[in-house]
């Protein structure tokens, strides 16, 4: 048995849009390891949101193998692959994502929603989440009473609350200023450290890159070698 | 799926929430399903309290001779003669005093509305004595029967309560004569109700019509058989009569009018239930692009599609419904036990109640919820079909 959560052999993706075909990967090698926290940076259009869609199972590789823990993930059906994913992953995206029309707390809640947990197993197990990000007394508040880095915290406590093992993150301090990045980014890796859980961040901000324990660099479909600042 | 209920609770809360973003499109919508039932409904209890009205007032027991091919008794013209031989077919009941008969004449009058305060169309008939006894279920209510030979009327209830100066007592002008109106009849809500009787033979004088007739009446030896009557008038050369029983005369008279009040209700219905569709579909569609991401999110959270389904039909569903029941509501509100009237066939009016009937408020709710099913489907399955990808995807 490898320690590789994720490992991609030969993964080719291609986008046909009518005549045009663009090919995105061409033959694509990757693995990664469990515990670890990755980012991966790379120019506009190299295939980064293309890249962690395929790991987050929401978009499928045109062929070769995508494996996670050992097993192919890329034949499983639309079914098995959402429960795949309130099983084992956790997305953070660029702009939050949160149901504007719920509370900070019902937001939390929604990946709960697809197990089998008691109301009220769900209800401490939603706290939990939210005090671990510090949000504990905003359990109450909509999307739109709160701040930008509030509410990717609030985002952060739903990726996290049904304990997934890998979590994806999709630029998740874009939107947000430079203190407010520091923050969301110190509590990723607390997640990593103290909870040992998978992150794989896809960002443009080297400083924000700094923080991962290994930085990929995608150009072009392929991961180049490259210094990253530190 | 593990716990598909909470999550279609929680996506249909959503929808439900989210409304107010699209609250006027909503709205409308809600107003165009609640506008096609109230028209539906106005319609079918038109055509239903037409019919009440119609099916009340035949008797199977009485007979009706009109000239042939006439149809109605506006059309119709008989002798004194032809109406002398006819009374005496086998098949026609007899008293001591002979067959029990009323040959009868009818002319149409004018009436002021108390609603509108427009003239209309009333019908002032005159009959024999037996003519009353030929109508089960007509009472003198109020007040007394003519006096033949007098310029005496008596009121139907309808046309008493709807029309002006026909108070007992009243001298009211009609035609080229005046008439005092000494009674006031019911006739168990049936059409009679909206007649004024006389004696016909001063309807012959006052309106000029010598010694003819219209119509003739008669009791019936076996309820519903009128062969033999038929079939004596045809042997005979001198008579030419049509020969019905006064419930298939009626039933005849009014079918024409249920049609229109119906085949016109319906169809009216329909087209305006595409448009409210048309809305319908419109302003789920834009609930549904409206919710593209949060609907993405949700899958990639690990929802299923079928949630994103049902949480937009129950959107649709749940406009549609309200819809219909405003609709129903303002219905009744407006038109139940209204008074209607028409011009029936022999161009008088004649009044009826609008009855709801639970079939129609069925019905008002069926073609509700059709909107809400045809409405919400479509976009319900483009909702189940947005790409999870999109989620990722930037729209702010
Ligand atoms: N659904 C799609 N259909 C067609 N082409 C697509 C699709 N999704 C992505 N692409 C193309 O694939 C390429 C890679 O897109 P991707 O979004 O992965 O880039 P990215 O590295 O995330 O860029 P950015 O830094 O701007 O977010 C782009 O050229 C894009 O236009
Ligand atoms: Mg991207």
């Amino acid at each position: 048995m490898t320690d590789f959560i994720y490992e991609l052999k030969q993964v080719h993706k291609k986008f046909v849009k009518g005549q045009e075909s663009v090919e995105i990967f061409d033959g694509l090698d990757l693995g990664i390891k469990r515990g670890d926290f990755v980012s991966i940076m790379g120019p506009s259009g190299s295939g980064k949101t293309t890249l962690l869609n395929m790991l987050g199972g929401v978009d499928r590789p045109s062929s070769g193998a995508l494996l996670f823990d050992g097993n192919p993930i890329n034949d499983l059906n639309e079914g098995q692959l959402a429960k795949w994913r309130a099983d084992h992953i956790g997305f953070i995206f660029q702009f939050y994502n949160l149901m504007p029309m719920l509370t900070a707390e019902k937001n939390v809640e929604l990946p709960l929603l697809l197990k089998k947990l008691s109301p009220k197993k769900r209800k401490e197990n939603v706290a939990t989440a939210l005090e671990l990000v510090g949000l504990g007394e905003r359990a109450k508040h909509r999307p739109n009473e709160l701040s930008g880095g509030q509410q990717q915290r609030v985002a952060i406590a739903r990726a996290i609350v049904s304990d997934p093992d890998v979590l994806l993150c999709d630029e998740p301090t874009g939107d947000l200023d430079r203190s407010t990045a520091t923050d969301i980014l110190e509590n990723l890796q607390l997640l990593n450290k103290e909870f040992n859980k998978t992150i794989i961040m896809v960002t443009h901000d080297p400083v924000a890159a700094a923080y991962a324990n290994t930085s990929l660099h995608l150009d072009k479909g392929v991961f180049v070698e490259k210094d990253v600042a530190a | 799926m593990s716990a598909l209920l909470p999550q279609i609770r929680t996506v249909v809360s959503m929808n439900i929430l989210s409304l107010p973003q699209r609250m006027w499109m909503a709205l409308t919508t809600l107003l165009a399903v609640a506008i096609v039932v109230a028209v539906l409904l106005a319609f079918l209890a038109m055509a239903n309290g037409f019919q009440t009205t119609v099916k009340n007032s035949g008797s199977d027991a009485l007979g009706i001779g009109l000239r042939a091919g006439s149809q109605a008794e506006l059309n119709s013209g008989l002798s004194n003669e032809q109406v002398k031989l006819i009374v005496e077919a086998p098949g026609i009941k007899r008293n001591a005093d002979g067959p029990i008969s009323s040959a009868e004449l009818y002319v149409v009058v004018g009436g002021v509305r108390k609603s509108t305060g427009l003239e209309a169309n009333l019908s002032l008939r005159g009959i024999e004595l037996d003519g009353v006894a030929l109508r089960p279920g007509v009472e003198i209510m109020e007040g007394r029967m003519f006096t033949p030979g007098k310029n005496e009327i008596v009121v139907g209830r309808a046309v008493w309560r709807d029309y002006e100066n026909f108070e007992i007592g009243d001298e009211i002008r009609l035609g080229t004569a005046n008439w005092r109106v000494v009674g006031i009849f019911s006739a168990n809500g049936g059409v009679y109700e909206s007649e004024i009787w006389t004696d016909v033979r001063t309807v012959q004088t006052q309106f000029n019509r010598g010694n003819t007739y219209q119509v003739v009446r008669f009791a019936l030896e076996t309820p519903g058989d009128v062969e033999k009557i038929q079939a004596y008038s045809d042997n005979n050369p001198q008579l030419n009569f049509d020969i019905s029983t006064e419930k298939e005369y009626f039933s005849e008279q009014a079918e024409g009018i249920f049609n229109i009040i119906f085949y016109i209700g319906w169809p009216l219905a329909i087209i305006m239930a595409l448009g409210a569709l048309a809305g319908a579909l419109n302003t789920m569609y834009t609930s549904v692009s409206q919710r593209t991401q949060e609907i993405a999110t949700l899958r990639a959270i690990g929802f299923t599609g079928l949630s994103a389904f049902i949480g937009t039909m129950v959107e649709s569903l749940l406009l549609a419904i309200l819809g219909g029941v405003l609709g129903t509501g303002a219905a009744f509100l407006f038109f139940d036990g209204m008074q209607g009237s028409t011009l029936g066939s022999s161009f008088t009016q004649i009044v009826f109640d609008f009855q709801m009937s639970r079939e129609s408020l069925v019905s008002g709710m069926q073609i509700a919820v059709l909107i809400g099913l045809v409405g919400g489907f479509f976009p319900a399955l483009k909702a189940a079909r947005i790409p999870v990808v999109k989620a990722f995807s930037m729209q702010h």
